[in-house]
């Protein structure tokens, strides 16, 4: 029988399954991070219960440390006794930690594809929504609650009902200024962010073919956006190019032999999905989010739609979220005021995202009243900006280049966006207060957001570049 | 933790009748410094329930600070717990003093924290929760009556019920007070034998 390529990952994981329930999935490789887990450390601890497979355990520390002076003590008490803890919890249960300091921390989806660690065909969960990142290895990769932490931990397995399948086809070449975040932003416009809640969601089509790795994680990062579990994209020569020599990925005789396994992770030509959506990639323009959820996104030009056909609840809650970023129906966003850009996250905090904002602010400078943060995905993001002068460049331009970790997209740290300000961001997620209460965030690509820090309002990329 | 076992549950309710609301505005980032699941209840819905981000001013629209509401089932609109994993949101509604969430539709992680917390997620049609709301705003003293074995939610006085279906292994599990890990762990020698097959798998 015809398989999807998430059938063919998920049956080699079945440990078993429950009469009328769910089944019992193996989980390869375990991804722990400091705010999600010390209570399942705590919690193992309490029932007597080692960690299984701490081989199969990668941590870091990444949500809540600071971007700056990351060589001084953390100042911030309770996130320095939760960075400390992930400390004690790896070294007493033998789990490797790149920690702060560390030449390998970053933020969790940025290291592990970086490193090698995430590998075509496995399953991999983290305590953390944009786990789905992993999926532009051909992976089946979500995120986990504390407790599910736990069982991973103790098992190296999850209970799981097997998801609905989604297919989304983007085919043909994208215009100038339109990037793999747009892209994604488009999808979530159209199918709203609740659109694939209960689905798995396979991205295929020449458009994502022709992306980079890079570019491919940029997607499969904000699936969650649109409700689903994960995202996930065959592998393919820019998958096996991409891994290929980085510190985990096989070598000699098991890197052939691994290609050839991988290879035949592509879903079978007459699988059935249960729902298939087709895009067109020259109805993609540059995006950019107006609202406080990630499917509140127009194309750069758009203007922020009308509350007409909504019902009175809609009507209500629409208006409140428009009064929270102080829009108005119908309004063009091209051309107003910003405050502030936050260039990193884990949606795009890589080096070709950091390459395409240099070349493109290269010899310019930022408008004096906009505040510019770039935070690298990682140490090794970081050393390979300074050492491709893209640090130089940044430093020209006034933009600041922080030290690596989550930072402004969430928040937890002192990285933090003051109320009633626009901060053009290129994580993803608008919620309201999540970049600090108050704040009010624009989500769009490294490109927009490098544009608008640049002239100090809302811009179309396009307009700069030939 | 509280109790376990989950079988009937009656008590009036706390309407929150707003759609998307994401993990972030339960419980936000910024109070997911804690190395233990409790406490987080106090900042629960922390920046629609305080002014300036001071407990000593509640906004007195904000339905956890209206006196007439109260009870052990939150009713909230469509598409509730988006967003982040956090299971801390999951936490924060159990320790503030809620065992149920009645909505139209749940995001999934959201769903399973919830469930592995014994916090009931309950999801009825989008009549029936306007319904609720409709019921319970015009008389916040009505009850509802949330039968898992049964798998009924019921209006008190109006009698007005609708059937939701919930996953047989999950309700057994919640009927009983197990949970997934007790589970797993009383496995661990089959996962063992699993990851020897899948050795020899790729070895073929």
């Amino acid at each position: 029988m015809a398989k999807t390529l998430f059938e063919k990952i998920w049956e080699k994981h079945i440990v078993k399954t429950i009469p009328d329930g769910p089944d019992v999935l193996y989980i390869d490789t375990h991804f722990v991070h400091e705010v999600t887990s010390p209570q399942a450390f705590k919690s193992l601890e309490d029932r007597g219960v080692s960690v299984l497979r701490p081989k199969q355990v990668v941590a870091t520390a990444d949500h809540n440390i600071p971007t700056i002076n990351q060589h001084l003590p953390i100042t911030d008490k309770l996130s320095a006794t939760q960075v400390q803890q992930l400390t004690d919890n790896c070294k007493k249960h033998n789990i490797e930690l790149y920690g702060l300091g560390h030449a390998y921390n970053g933020i969790v989806h940025v290291i592990g594809p970086e490193l090698g660690i995430t590998q075509p065909g496995m399953t991999i969960v983290c305590g953390d929504s944009h786990t789905s990142t992993h999926g532009a290895f051909g992976t089946i990769a979500f995120g986990i609650g504390t407790s599910e932490v736990e069982m991973v931990l103790a098992t190296q397995c999850l209970l799981q009902n097997k998801p609905r399948l989604m297919r989304i086809h983007v085919d043909g070449m994208l215009g100038k200024g339109v990037t793999a975040k747009d892209v994604i932003l488009h999808i979530i416009s159209k199918i709203s962010f609740n659109g694939a809640t209960g689905y798995f969601v396979e991205f295929a089509g020449s458009t994502i073919r022709a992306m980079s790795m890079e570019a491919r994680m940029t997607v499969c990062n904000m699936s969650i956006e649109m409700g689903a579990r994960g995202g996930l994209i065959a592998p393919d020569e820019v998958t096996f190019s991409y891994m290929k020599g980085r510190k985990h990925t096989p070598v000699r005789d098991a890197w052939p032999e691994k290609i050839a396994e991988w290879r035949r992770l592509q879903s079978d030509k007459n699988a059935v999905f249960d729902k298939e959506i087709y895009i067109l990639a020259k109805d993609i323009q540059p995006m950019i989010t107006y609202g406080t959820n990630p499917g509140m996104g127009i194309s750069i030009k758009g203007k922020i739609p009308t509350s007409a056909g909504m019902d009175d609840n809609g009507r209500k809650v629409y208006y409140q979220c428009l009064a929270y970023m102080d829009f108005a129906e119908e309004e063009t966003l091209l051309g107003k005021k910003v405050d502030y850009i936050f260039i990193g996250s884990c949606t795009n905090s890589r080096i070709e995202d950091l390459r395409q904002v240099a070349s493109f602010i290269k010899g310019k400078k930022k408008a004096d009243d906009v505040e510019v943060w770039i935070v690298p995905g990682s140490r090794q993001v970081e050393k390979q900006a300074i050492e491709e002068g893209i640090q130089q460049i940044f430093e020209d331009a006034g933009f600041k280049l922080r030290q690596p970790g989550c930072s402004a997209c969430l928040a937890m740290n002192d990285d933090k966006i003051p109320a009633g300000k626009y901060c053009i961001s290129t994580s993803n997620r608008n919620f309201e207060g999540r970049q600090g209460a108050g704040a009010r965030t624009l989500l769009a690509s490294p490109l927009t957001a490098a544009a608008s820090a640049i002239t100090g309002y809302i811009t179309d990329v396009r307009e700069y570049i030939n | 933790m509280n109790s376990r076992v989950i079988k009937i549950i009656t008590s009036t309710a706390v309407p929150l009748n707003v759609q998307n609301i994401d993990t972030d505005q339960i419980i936000p980032a910024r109070f997911l410094k804690s190395t233990t699941r409790d406490g987080f209840g106090q900042n629960l819905f922390r920046d629609w329930r305080y002014e300036n981000d001071d407990p000593g001013q509640p906004k007195a629209d904000f339905t956890l600070n209206n006196p007439l509401y109260d009870g052990r089932i939150l009713v909230a609109g469509k598409n509730f717990g988006c967003g982040s994993s956090r299971e801390h949101a999951a936490w924060a509604l159990k320790d503030y003093g809620f065992d149920v969430v009645v909505s139209s539709f749940f995001a999934d992680i959201f769903q399973n924290n919830a469930l592995n917390n014994f916090l009931l997620p309950v999801k009825v049609s989008d009549a029936f929760l306007e319904k609720i709301f409709t019921v319970i705003e015009a008389a916040p003293e009505t009850t509802l009556t949330v039968n898992l074995q049964e798998e009924t939610i019921t209006l008190a006085g109006t009698g007005d019920h609708e059937h939701f279906s919930f996953h047989p292994y999950k309700k057994t599990c919640l009927l009983n007070g197990f949970d997934d890990i007790d589970y797993l762990l009383s496995i661990r020698d089959e996962i063992t034998a699993f990851e020897e097959r899948k050795k020899a798998l790729v070895l073929q």
